[in-house]
């Protein structure tokens, strides 16, 4: 180490390959002041100015907020937090373009000045020695202080980053080469503000602790190289070391090449190797947060190029737009092309417009004539020359790195070290074919981040899908040992004897007479006419929620009822499309039900049939079919005109009834809203949207369906109990049957008086009956959308097929009555399960009642 | 005399060659089917079932004992060229049957119509949904693979299927998408 | 407002391929000059004759392509070519030599492969090589110096000979080729090489009218124009130094070798510096980036392994000069010398080649 510094103190440097020297340009703002604008009308500010995280937002909008009031928050180590650079009101927080190539738009905020630029209470540090490393550190970060040379990492983190690494930090180097042709901003900085950089730099020498503080710096700056020499020259540790002028001299790695001789590793960072860099203008912003107390709310910013009539460095305030800059220092506007690049010639970027804000890295803002920088130039082949590899600054072999990277080869570009690549533009710069070799890089760059990204997204959806996998095959096999090992511990219960057992078996049994009872209830209900019972219904509005219920029910039959009274063959016909698409979209619901909601099926249901309505209605409209399903809501006392207010409206009598019917209907109503919307775009007439929407508010109702007419009713009942999850497997149970009865009709009346009478057959009927169910909706899934003949004779197949259901049931129960017959052997047993039955039955018959004197 | 050295050389030799091939076969025994397995390393493994098997794996199988090798929607042009290359077969077009957008994507429930069915869950194939039943269900983003598969289950059509938007971290330098409008 | 968008770096260095090309073509002019001087106008007319067919067949390949025809017919490098091809053949060859050699280095070596930039051999030496081969009648009736030719050559000759085979006043080319005294006169290396078959030694050879004084008339000055031409692109850093150095350096070296061994059967070394294509080849053949090495030390490589190939062709070939035959050689091998003449990247402890192997 003691070589290195006798060489800097022999003016000797090393040198790093190629390297380019572009036209400097600098003289166009070396000579002037900094000068300092007037305050913008508007200030916006990206809420991620830096390389990390970005924080919450502490403020909102129509806050008032004064200068230096910390805006973001965050917990986050990698997380800088931004300030107002000026006092005034937060207009707005919204998306707008950021200073980033890409003209992304991110969240930013909006702080109109008001003018009077009043500080928030600050407190002055006058000997920061004092302070401790922590304090220091906790300073700096919430100043928001990030690299200020281009990259922007948080100062806090490199500035702490020896304590990361156990290594000795050897070299502080306070970059100060700037090598981009026409930024002076360092240059006039170090010019007019040395003694509070000289600040800074003590306040990281504080911090860091590193042997030799070298403050590398070009030898096109002689007046601030005097500057800082002078400021030095007590400064033992501090050496100021002239380079010669070559771009890209300022880069991290190549500086420390130069000062010290050392290569960085690939992959490591230059605190590894004892080395730690800042830029010049951090150091400034450091004493400045650490002794003023003043966060990082504004930076030097070289406003330059012969687009400009007054170029010269600015003080920005953070969040001030280009225009306004741009606009201070005489823009003349560019007949073709013109750009705005932010940044140097070499690595900066073209904004997209200048509503851009000048952020915590814009060291330079450059309005070039077209004289200048030419329009771009059409690449033509590459003849291999090799000069930009002669230039290139991290030896790499940009002409194959090219052909690699428009070939797409991500393996060749990364043998062939991409990632090294500094995107200096040096190897662009030379090249006469005009190839933009640094673009084509960034684009494979990024191509292989993706690349890399959606690998590893692979891998863990791999892992993921085989967990899941080996989960479901697990729960199946755990399932079927439980269920094994419930139905044997059952078994043995019941064949114990014990009076649990006996208990268990009348609780079945109890459920079952229950089952039963509501049955015959619903036959009741069903045999009814559906005009008596509408009439009966509003005539005594016993129970508020039932009378609804039932009237629903009954206007549905209605409409059904006059849906068959029409001799509209077509209007049949798509009613009976529509029953039995709705089936068809049902039944998956209906067979979870049992254990699911009758949320879902609700919702299903109403979704499907909203579906296949609005389907059926755009395609042919039978304005009677309108009116009698919009009729039949009507019924329901729910009549509403408006598509939007119609499930709202809903909604709110079921609220009535429901809570969580109100939630589920709030769900089908917006879903069917969507559906609406889309559906009805182009000419719907008014009157469809009533129908359509009526249709959903209807919800299980309003369907002409014979099959699901029972299903509503048990439903609405439902409502009433408040056991309603638990009896909802046992109403789903009833329902099929009912199903079974409504299809076969007379047929098999027997069936079904057997099933009523023999209780004790409970277990078996419970499949029984469940099987019938199942028969009912199988073929219902098979039936195809065709003419009512179709609709008989699939309902004949339905009948055989229920037949041979009964039938296997029978056999069954043959099977079962012997076991049972055993059961019952003792007395107490039966005694017991008559006593339950009667019980049962006597609740059936109450319910029974209750309902006859209702409707 | 000479019969005798005959057959010992050739029984020596003979013995030579077997302890080689013994070695060998130790030595360079590969497990499984590498095949399968390095063309399910290719796969974008979405398991979106697009090609028409469940899930990736069963896919790769299936390439590597014959079918067709351009029925992955999700991979794309780039996954037919790799999984060709590693066959040695002709790259075909993607197949018409398959062809999808190929934009990633990532689902998205639009929670307040969510009502916890759990029927999204049941058929995400790599468990990137939470929730419960009657509890509003979410989308793991970073884990969604975008295969489409809750999209249809979903009995109240709350789940949507948003391309994934561009950061400054996944943006691919395409400069000629920012819109420029030239100043009158 | 809204702005003009582009990637970085927005400037660039004001130098172009065609600007490149153009300085390329003004440096071969001394040479040309020289040769002219010596031997008369039959090179000239070879070069218009190669350029005109080159540029016809760019521009028939271009539209075939669907390329950008004013851009790419006129970026030098299709002229250059036509040129170099148009110095290399004899001056007395019938003229659809040249046609056909421009058209073939164009349309098959150069644009077949992808045109510029993508060609893996210089498309001026394949065109050589390949009517070396399959005309060599016409390919070797060398023009002797006109200072030492039996028969006044003009401008109006010289045509009448490409285009008829025989001049204005009815001699054929073979009669042109005689010497005063009467016999057949060849170039400098093949009097050497044809005299050492005949058991004579080398210096009995530098005795023969075609070598004169020094290593050959005229002969000597041709290469001292392109030397000329080549330093002058050094020193604009058209073209790099390594690979002209390397080669005339090695080829130095071997032949001194060589000669030390055994002076009576090995010419000089400076014979062979100022005898048939070799400066040509050292600045205006090996240089060309395309098909040549890209890294300094592949450069040196590529140089050193062309001047060997020179000289065992030369010593021992069936063809007295081998400088096409040497630059399509290490044409050849350039894509493997710069596999593994890789610099190190910065920050890479390890050679790419060496990282290449540990991967494998």
């Amino acid at each position: 180490m003691n070589s290195i510094i006798n060489r800097i103190d022999k003016n000797q440097f090393w040198k790093f390959h190629g390297g380019i020297h572009p036209p400097e340009q600098k003289f166009i703002t070396e000579n002037k002041p900094i000068r300092t604008l007037p305050l913008p009308k508007e200030l916006i500010l990206p809420l991620q100015q830096h390389i990390g995280q970005a924080g919450e937002l502490i403020v909102s909008v129509g806050d008032k907020v004064l200068k230096g009031q910390v805006l973001t928050a965050s917990n986050h180590p990698m997380a800088v937090p931004i300030h107002a650079p000026t006092s005034g009101t937060i207009t707005a927080i919204k998306d707008a373009t950021i200073a980033h190539p890409s003209a992304l738009q991110e969240p930013c905020l909006f702080l109109a000045p008001d003018g009077n630029d009043t500080w928030q209470q600050r407190n002055i540090c006058t000997d920061y020695h004092k302070l401790s490393r922590f304090e220091l550190l906790e300073k700096i970060a919430n100043a928001g202080i990030a690299g200020m040379g281009g990259a922007g990492f948080p100062t806090h983190i490199k500035a702490n980053s020896s304590a990361a690494h156990s290594k000795r930090i050897e070299f502080l180097i306070i970059n100060a080469a700037e090598c981009e042709p026409y930024i002076t901003a360092d240059d006039l900085l170090i010019r007019e503000q040395s003694p509070t950089i000289i600040d800074g730099i003590n306040i990281l020498h504080q911090l860091i602790n590193p042997e030799y503080v070298l403050i590398g710096i070009e030898d096109n700056k002689p007046e601030a190289i005097k500057t800082l020499q002078n400021a030095t020259k007590d400064l033992e540790h501090i050496r100021v070391c002239v380079i010669p002028t070559k771009y890209p001299s300022g880069g991290e790695k190549q500086l420390i090449q130069i000062l010290t001789g050392k290569e960085i590793p690939s992959g490591f960072l230059p605190s590894s190797q004892g080395i730690i860099m800042q830029n010049i203008a951090t150091c400034y912003a450091i004493a400045d947060a650490v002794i003023n107390d003043i966060p990082l709310i504004k930076r030097v910013t070289t406003v330059t190029g012969l687009g400009l009539n007054k170029p010269q460095n600015v003080w920005a305030l953070l969040g001030t737009p280009v225009n306004y800059l741009l606009e201070q220092c005489e823009y003349q506007p560019q007949s073709n092309k013109q750009r705005v690049i932010m940044g140097g010639p070499m690595m900066g970027f073209t904004l997209p417009s200048g509503n851009v804000p000048v952020v915590k890295i814009t060291n330079c803002v450059l309005a070039p004539s077209e004289k200048e920088i030419a329009a771009e130039n059409t690449e033509v082949e590459c003849i291999r020359c090799g000069q930009c590899a002669d230039v290139c600054p991290a030896q790499l072999l940009p002409q194959e790195l090219q052909w690699s990277a428009k070939a797409k080869d991500h393996e060749q570009l990364e043998t062939l070290n991409l990632f090294d690549c500094i995107e200096c533009g040096a190897c662009a710069y030379v090249c006469p074919s005009y190839i933009p070799l640094v673009h084509y890089y960034r684009i494979g760059k990024a191509e292989i981040r993706e690349q890399k990204q959606l690998e590893i997204k692979a891998e863990k959806a791999k892992i993921r899908f085989e967990a899941r996998k080996l989960r479901l095959e697990r729960d199946k096999k755990a399932r079927e040992e439980k269920q094994r090992k419930a139905a044997e511990a059952r078994k043995a219960r019941m064949n114990s004897g014990t009076p649990e057992a006996k208990n268990e078996m009348s609780a079945v049994a109890a459920a079952l007479a229950r089952v039963k009872a509501k049955k015959a209830q619903t036959t009741d209900t069903a045999t009814t006419t559906p005009q008596e019972q509408a009439v009966e219904a509003s005539e005594k509005p016993k129970n508020p929620q039932i009378a609804a219920a039932i009237a629903r029910a009954k206007a549905k039959k209605l409409a059904n009822q006059n849906n068959f009274d029409t001799e509209n063959p077509a209007k049949i016909k798509d009613k009976q499309d529509n029953q039995t698409d709705n089936k068809t979209e049902s039944k998956p619901a209906l067979e979870v039900s049992p254990e699911d909601k009758k949320a879902k099926v609700a919702a299903t249901i109403a979704k499907a049939k909203a579906k296949k309505l609005a389907k059926e209605n755009t395609a042919k409209e039978t304005p009677s079919t309108v009116t009698e399903e919009s009729d039949a809501p009507a019924a329901e006392t729910v009549k509403v005109p408006d598509v939007v207010e119609t499930p709202k409206l809903t909604e709110a009598t079921v609220a009535n009834e429901d809570d969580k019917k109100a939630k589920i209907a709030a769900t089908i109503a917006k879903a069917k809203a969507k559906k609406l919307a889309k559906e009805n775009t182009a000419k719907e007439t008014p009157s469809t949207v009533t129908e359509e929407s009526d249709a959903p508010a209807a919800e299980t109702v309003k369907t002409p369906d014979v099959v699901e007419t029972p299903k509503v009713t048990e439903a609405n009942v439902k409502n009433v109990d408040d056991k309603k999850a638990k009896i909802a497997a046992t109403i789903a149970k009833a329902k099929a049957k009912k199903l079974a009865k409504e299809n076969t009709a007379k047929e098999v009346p027997s069936t079904v008086t057997e099933e009523s009478d023999v209780p004790a057959t409970d277990t078996s009927k419970a499949a029984n009956t469940q099987k019938v169910a199942e028969t009912v909706k199988a073929p219902e899934i098979i039936e195809t959308p065709k003419v009512t003949d179709a609709t008989v004779a699939n309902e004949d197949d339905k009948k055989a097929k229920i037949a041979q259901a009964v039938a296997k049931a029978r056999a069954k129960k043959e099977v079962t009555t012997p076991t049972d017959s055993k059961d019952t052997s003792k007395n107490t047993i039966a005694e017991e399960k008559k006593k339950r039955i009667a019980e049962a039955v006597a609740k059936a018959k109450a319910k029974k009642q209750q309902r006859s004197e209702l409707t | 005399m000479s019969i005798v050295i005959a057959i010992l050389v050739i029984g020596f030799i003979a013995l030579l060659f077997g302890a080689l091939l013994g070695y060998a076969s130790i030595r360079f025994k590969v497990e499984g089917d590498p095949l399968a397995e390095q063309i399910d390393d290719l796969l974008p493994q979405t398991q979106c079932g697009q090609c028409g098997y469940p899930g990736c794996k069963p896919y790769a199988d299936a390439v590597a004992n014959g079918e067709a090798i351009n029925k992955c929607a999700p991979g794309g042009e780039e996954t037919i060229k790799k999984i060709a290359e590693l066959m040695g077969v002709e790259v075909q077009a993607l197949d018409e049957n398959h062809a999808t957008d190929n934009t990633p994507k990532v689902a998205f429930i639009i929670e307040e119509d969510c009502i916890g069915c759990t029927k999204c869950i049941q058929a995400c194939p790599v468990d990137a949904i939470i929730g419960t039943t009657k509890q509003m269900h979410t989308v793991i983003v970073d884990e969604c693979t975008g295969c489409d598969l809750c999209v249809a289950p979903c009995p109240v059509d709350c789940i949507e299927m948003r391309p994934i938007e561009t950061t400054k971290q996944s943006w691919q330098w395409d400069l000629n998408s920012i819109p420029v409008t030239q100043v009158d | 407002m809204a702005f003009w968008i582009a990637s970085s770096p927005h400037n660039h260095l004001k130098n172009k391929t065609s600007a490149l090309m153009r300085l390329v073509i003004y440096a071969t002019i001394p040479g040309i000059l020289a040769q002219w001087y010596f031997f008369g106008w039959g090179n000239l007319i070879h070069i218009s004759l190669a350029i005109a067919s080159a540029l016809v067949a760019e521009f028939f390949i271009l539209s075939l392509r669907e390329k950008k025809i004013p851009e790419q017919i006129f970026d030098g490098s299709a002229i250059l070519t036509a040129i170099l091809l148009g110095i290399s053949l004899p001056a007395l060859a019938p003229w659809w030599i040249s046609i056909l050699g421009a058209a073939f280095a164009i349309i098959i070596v150069k644009q077949l492969y992808g045109g510029l930039g993508h060609n893996p051999f210089n498309p001026a030496m394949a065109g050589y090589v390949m009517l070396l081969i399959s005309f060599p009648v016409q390919m070797t009736s060398w023009q002797p110096p006109l200072q030492l030719m039996a028969i006044d050559l003009s401008a109006f000759d010289t045509l009448s000979v490409i285009f008829t085979s025989y001049t204005t006043d009815g001699y054929s080319v073979e009669q042109l080729k005689r010497h005063i005294d009467g016999y057949t006169m060849a170039t400098p290396l093949d009097t050497v090489k044809t005299n050492l078959t005949l058991g004579l030694t080398i210096a009995e050879s530098m005795d023969s009218a075609v070598i004169g004084k020094n290593f050959g008339i005229g002969w000597e000055w041709v290469n001292a124009g392109f030397l000329l031409g080549g330093l002058f692109l050094i020193f604009k850093k058209a073209i790099d130094w390594i690979t002209p150095f390397s080669f005339l350096f090695s080829l130095f070296l071997f032949s001194f070798i060589a000669f030390m061994y055994s002076p009576d059967s090995n010419a000089s070394t400076m014979f062979h510096w100022f005898n048939g294509a070799c400066m040509l080849g050292a600045f205006f053949i090996l240089t060309d980036p395309v098909s040549g090495a890209t890294s300094n030390k592949g450069r040196m490589i590529f140089g050193a392994l062309a001047a060997l190939l020179v000289f065992i062709i030369r010593k021992y070939g069936g063809y007295p000069e081998a400088m096409a035959f040497a630059v399509l050689l290490c044409n050849m091998s350039a894509p493997l010398i710069d596999q593994y003449t890789r610099p190190r990247t910065y920050g890479h402890k390890k050679t790419q080649n060496a990282q290449d192997k540990t991967n494998a």
